[in-house]
Parts: C-alpha cells; structure tokens; sequence
C-alpha cells in the first residue's frame, strides 16, 4: 500500500493518478476544488469550450480493454484543455503480436508523450508503468482489473459533495458486485478518507471479498437493512458474465433482492440521492422509474466527470 | 585429492556435534574428525577460523529449467548457483517441457549434471504423463533412471481416481509421491491469497479451502493406500493443524514448505512486486506464523527453496500476469539463519530442516558429516553480512523478493564428492 511513493513527488505533489487508496485528503480536495472552476469551461452558454491550459501536451489514451465511454470523457477532458490527444485500442493491436505492456510504453514514450492514460485488465498495471517512465510523464489511471478507478471515485465524490455537502454527515451505501469492482474499492477509500463515517456495502456474499469489512465498511447482504436511512445509494454494474458463472442463480433473482426499485429506495432518507457509474443495465440492478427518477443524478455524475478528468490532468501537468 | 578443513565449528544436525574440529577429506569422503588420520598429507589446507562446517545442503525443489526452458535459466548456472549457495543434493521438479515423464529423459538429465560441476541431481519423475493428470507413468523405470520421488509439480490432477491409482501404483514398489495440496477447481484464476490485501487490490484470490480441501482427500487417500506421501508447500495455518492431526495419526506422511513463506506474508504483494506472485500464494501473518510454529514442533520436516528463475520479461509484468516464482537456492541458508535467529533457535537445529531432513526425505545417503560418509560440506561465515542484488546472485533467475535486502550469513566454500566445487571470492568453479 506504498502507491504515494510513485503517485506524490517528494515535496507531496500529484505526480501520477494511480490509486485513490493512500492518497491524502487534502489531494482529493485540491482535485474536487480545482474540477469545480473548470465546470463552467463545460458549460452549454459558452461559445469556445475550451481553455489553453494543456495546449501543445500530448496525451495518449492508451486502452488495453475495451471502453468507448471512459475513453470518450478523457478525451473531451483532454481536448478542453487544448491537449492533443491520441486514441490507442491495444488489445486489438500489438499485444496480439507478442509485445510485453513495456515495450508498448517505451515506443509510445519515444513519440513524446507527455501523459498516459491507461486502461488495463490487470491489477496494478498503472503502478508497473509508473516505475518504469521518464519523470516527465505522467500516468492516469483509467481503470485496472478489479483494483482502482480513480477518476471514477472522484466524480462520484464530487457527485456527492455536490449534492449533499460535507462527508462527515453522510451516510452511504454501495450496493452490488463489489468483488469485481474497481469503481467500489475506489469510492471507498475515497469516502473513508474523506471522512464519511458511514460507508456500506450490500450484495449476496457471493460478490463480496472476503475480509471487505477491513476496507473499513460495514457489510449487509439484505437491501431492507443496506440502505436504510442512507443519504446515498451508490449502484454498481452488475457484468452479464456473473450471470453465467456460479456467483448467481439468474439476473431475476439477483433483481428481486439486490435491484433498486422505487419501493426499496422509501428505505433511504427521502432526501437520498441515487449514483450509477454506467452503463447501467435497466432491470437488472436498477429499476427504470428509479434511474429517471427525482432523486436519480446519474447524469449529473457524468457532466461532471469531465470536469473531475480536467482537473486531474491539469494538476499533474502542473497548473 | 586430500584437503584439511582446520579450526571450523563443525555442527552436525543428525549427531549433534558442535564443536571446533578439524576435518579430513581423502578421496570423496570424510576420514577424520578431529586427529588427523595417520599417513594424511594434504594438498590442500582451508582455513575455516570463524566459519561454519555443516553438511551440504540439501534442497527438495530447484527447478534446474531443462529441458526446454532454456530461456529462463540452464542446468548449468542453476547448478552452479546451488553450490554458491551451499546445496550439494538438489531435487529438481518434473515441470520442464518436455515434462520428466520418460525414462530416456531422466537419463539425459543425470548424464548431463553428473559432467558438470555442482551439486548432485536428483530428478522427480512425472507422476502422470504430461504432467496431464490422465495416464500414470512408468515409475518402476523412471525410478531405474535415478528418479527418487514423483510428483505432479505445480500442475493439477483433476481426477480423483486417477491420484487414488498412482499412488496405489506408488506404493506397490514403494515409491514416494510428492503432492502439493492445491484443489484446481478453488484456485481457478487465483493469483493471490484470499485475505486483506486481495480485497483492497482486487486480486483474484486463492482461497484457503483450495489448500485444505485437496489436504483432506489426499490424507483420506493415503489412509486408504498406505502411499508414502510427502506434502509439498503448505502455505495455510488450516492446512498445518491437518497435517498436524494427522501426523499425530500415524500416517506415512511428511511435509515441506518454501522458504519465502516463513518470512513473508500477503502484505508482501500490496505494492504489486510481481517477484512476490508465489505458488502457492504468500498468505496471511497468522499463517506465516503457523508456519513458524509447524517447523519449531516438527509438523514441518523440511524448508526448501522453491527455487523458481524467471526471466525478466516473464516478470516484468503487471502481479497476476507474471510468470510465478522466486529465485531462491542462494537465500536458502541465509534465509533459514534469519528465521533461526528470530526464532531463537539452536543452529544446529534450524540447519537439520535443509541437512539431514531433506535427505532422509529423499532417500539418499546425504545431509550429515560422519568419517566414512560422503564428503559434501558447506563452509559458511555466520556473522559475513551483504545485500541481495542482481548483480551478486548467479542464478540466470533475478527474481527475489528479497532484491536490495541485507542478508546475514553467506557461504564461503561448498565441497562436492570430496573436491572443492565452489569458493567465494572468484565466482568459478575450481
């Protein structure tokens, strides 16, 4: 658990995004204060929308799974900010010609990349290419195995501090496949980190890892008893695959308990918002009339998530 | 060839000297301890003031990469690591491509290790063909060949009839079956022990149950074939108490574990240091402790290596990508005089768990120094401190978790069949 070593510069600077877990609270704060001013660059009032911050800067997507989606708001983000970016799907490229992770780095490198965003199947793959660039380059982290998504919980945090203020009131339950989640364990070590005193988790013990409760979460397999008197519902995405495998019987049964309906969401506080990282998978851990709901800002997380990415790559290129 | 071994504290663990005692070495074997015999004149004199004499190591699992994987390391520099590292019997895992399965290639194996320097090779013959876990092998020729155990390595054996019939098979001539206790089924996609470190980085887990369920069919089999059974890499505190039980039984069995596992633990792998991916998998600190405490009361007969080199473009990969393994024939004795100091135990007594141990478990006529007994010793300066680096291991294999960390205790000579294999200081063999 020693990421801030590569993630920090020794005088306690973002160097690269890897992991939310370790990560000061006052780093959070300085990335959710900072997406806050670039919000209005996004706004639809504006003609050009588009500030120079990152003009000139090269930044490479590079993507060793598949996602149109984060990619997609990496890439608003890094055009907003004037970078010139380039779009890299590897998994359908060159890895299927025998070339290690390390070598795809090093001839990207050589094409003066000035920032790597990456995506990849495996755990800690961001740390591994994190020890191995030259100091100018920076890494983000878009998503590794099971392990972080760290933009991902700091749009979600923002999200939540947006809407219901400061950490050390909130209640928060984060509902479904923990076990293959990368957005989960980022949101909790967000919320722990931040304050929130009280972070749950609810889902069959089937998509729970075992020793979650060390994560500093209190654990739940019953809706009812989850989210009762929450001040936010975060959902996850529940993977077709799991369907298939032995974790769960079938998408209906898996509905029935652990899908947010609107009957299920009176247990929360009548105030509580209601979080998905999309896509969402309508019926299957969300009911339709709950995701379009009032109390639904599943959108809201998504506008600002490009200001969260902005922000990110603007402070580790040192603005 | 005669060489005088002066002024050592000789400790032997199966006889329980320790003492300052001159040794003499005539031919390939011991002829004195203590007086010189008469008419000895010796043509070489190794002062061994302020070091160790104690048997030659013994180490159940070097995985010497040939044939076949060459790329990662050679039978060569494998061997001449084992004797930097004071090993002079080494067993060495049928998981090379092609697997040890045929009797032509076990003969190749020793042919070629016996004309080289080094330690003595003893291969572990493929308890089923390919390795696949279908067919059994020809153990009575494979053992004709010099095999001295047989064992599935690292790869599974899905079919339960198929493990009940080879070692009925085993037993019928009395042959010994190592297993790893591993159920395929629960590792399935594991990389990484199912505890604190796998639920905040998301490994996918290897749970205990994965050791303790193939534990419990393979203890159920060999109370029902009487097999001599040796149970390779406990890794959990679970598994331990079973194999504690069941010793207390009376079953023919004995068990090892890798020397990583005694000193390092889950927390080891939570910086993602690919030479931690281990198999079976670095556990919790309560295991590492049941490890301790199995080897302190006997449960645990023998601490091995594991000796695993992996080149680094196997390594340099993100955790559960990585090929797994640690180099480690050359931590051995270093990494055991840890543990032992730790511990606080007689160096006599940690030094029996990589000797006599090991030897007995293999069979052969090694792991202890008595006049007339083969002469392989390993001379080793207990207080020499230096740190482990790439540069300073001979193994082919870099792959240490142990990288940039001091070690206390470092071998300074290892004799082989009564000559001189290995002195610190040019590197070669002499």
């Amino acid at each position: 658990m020693s990421a801030n070593n590569l993630q920090l510069t020794d005088d306690g600077r973002l160097r690269h995004l890897l992991t939310l877990d370790g990560l000061p609270a006052r780093i959070l704060t300085q990335i959710l204060d900072t997406a806050a001013s670039f919000l209005t660059v996004s706004d639809a009032e504006r003609d050009v929308k588009k500030v120079p911050l990152l003009r000139g800067k090269a930044i490479f997507n590079i993507f060793f799974e598949n996602s149109t989606r984060t990619r997609t708001t990496f890439e608003i983000a890094a055009k907003r900010l004037s970078a010139d970016v380039v779009n890299l799907n590897i998994n359908a490229s060159s890895q299927s010609k025998g070339e290690t992770l390390l070598d795809t780095i090093a001839n990207l490198s050589a094409m003066q990349a000035d920032m790597f965003i990456v995506r990849h199947a495996a755990a800690g793959a961001g740390h591994l290419i994190a020890r191995h660039v030259a100091p100018h380059i920076h890494i983000i982290n878009a998503g590794d195995g099971r392990c972080s998504h760290p933009t991902q919980g700091l749009l979600d945090m923002y999200t939540l501090r947006h809407f219901k203020g400061p950490f050390h009131n909130l209640r928060v339950a984060i509902v479904g496949d923990v076990l293959h989640s990368r957005v989960a364990r980022s949101q909790i070590h967000a919320l722990t980190t931040l304050g929130c005193p009280e972070v749950r988790v609810v889902a069959p013990k089937t998509l729970l890892p075992r020793d979650v409760e060390n994560l500093g979460v209190h654990v739940f397999h019953k809706m009812a008893e989850g989210i009762k008197d929450v001040d936010a519902v975060l959902m996850l995405r529940l993977q077709n695959e799991r369907m298939r495998g032995s974790r769960l019987p079938s998408a209906g049964e898996y509905y029935k308990h652990w899908g947010l309906t609107p009957d299920k969401l009176k247990l929360a506080k009548p105030d509580a918002i209601v979080m998905h990282p999309g896509p969402m998978n309508r019926g299957v851990e969300i009911d339709s009339a709950v995701a379009d709901g009032m109390q639904s800002v599943i959108l809201s997380q998504v506008t600002f998530g490009i200001a969260v990415r902005m922000a990110v790559m603007s402070i580790l290129a040192g603005n | 060839m005669k060489i005088h071994i002066k002024n050592g504290r000789v400790i032997d663990p199966a006889s329980g000297l320790d003492a300052l005692q001159d040794i003499f070495v005539a031919a390939s074997h011991i002829v004195g301890i203590g007086g010189m015999p008469a008419n000895f004149h010796a043509n070489q004199v190794i002062d061994a003031s302020g070091l160790i004499v104690c048997p030659g190591l013994v180490d159940l699992s070097v995985r010497l990469r040939e044939p076949g994987l060459e790329y990662m390391a050679t039978l060569e520099t494998e061997m001449h690591a084992a004797s930097v590292g004071g090993v002079t019997s080494l067993a060495c895992p049928p998981d090379t491509d092609p697997p040890l399965d045929e009797p032509g290639l076990v003969e190749m194996l020793k042919f070629r290790a016996k004309h080289m320097p080094g330690p003595r090779v003893y291969p572990v013959g493929a308890l089923t063909k390919k390795l696949k876990g279908e067919g059994i092998t020809e153990m009575a020729e494979l053992t004709e060949a010099g095999c001295v155990a047989f064992s599935q390595a690292d790869a599974p054996l899905i079919d339960t009839q198929v493990l009940l019939r080879a070692m009925e098979y085993a037993k019928t001539f009395d042959l010994p079956v190592w297993l790893r206790p591993q159920d395929p089924h629960l590792a399935r996609e594991g990389v990484a022990h199912d505890g604190v470190v796998a639920a905040r980085l998301g490994f996918p887990p290897i749970p205990v149950p994965a050791e303790t369920v193939a534990l419990s069919t393979i203890l159920l089999l060999v109370r029902e074939t009487g097999a001599r059974v040796h149970l390779a890499r406990l890794s959990s505190r679970a598994g331990i108490e079973m194999v504690r039980r069941a010793k207390h039984d009376g079953l023919p069995i004995t068990c090892d574990v890798n020397i990583h596992h005694v000193h390092l633990s889950e927390m080891d792998t939570a910086d993602f240091n690919a030479n931690c991916h281990l198999i079976p998998p670095l556990r919790s600190q309560r295991d590492r402790d049941a490890i301790r405490l199995g080897l302190a009361d006997g449960t645990i007969d023998v601490i091995c290596s594991d000796h695993a080199p992996v080149d680094d473009d196997a390594k340099e990969l993100p955790f559960q990508e990585a090929e797994p393994g640690a180099t480690g024939v050359e931590l051995l004795l270093p990494l055991t005089l840890k543990w032992a100091r730790e511990a606080g135990l007689p160096l006599g007594k940690a030094l029996s768990y990589i000797t006599q141990h090991p030897a007995r478990i293999m069979g052969i006529d090694a792991g202890r120094i008595g006049v007339d007994r083969p002469a392989d010793l390993c001379l080793f300066d207990p207080e020499a401190t230096w740190v482990v680096n790439r540069a300073n291991l001979a193994s082919l294999g870099k792959n240490s978790p142990f990288l940039g960390l001091e070690m206390q205790g470092r071998v300074q000579y290892t004799l082989i069949d009564g000559h001189l294999d290995y002195r610190r200081g040019n590197h070669q063999h002499v």
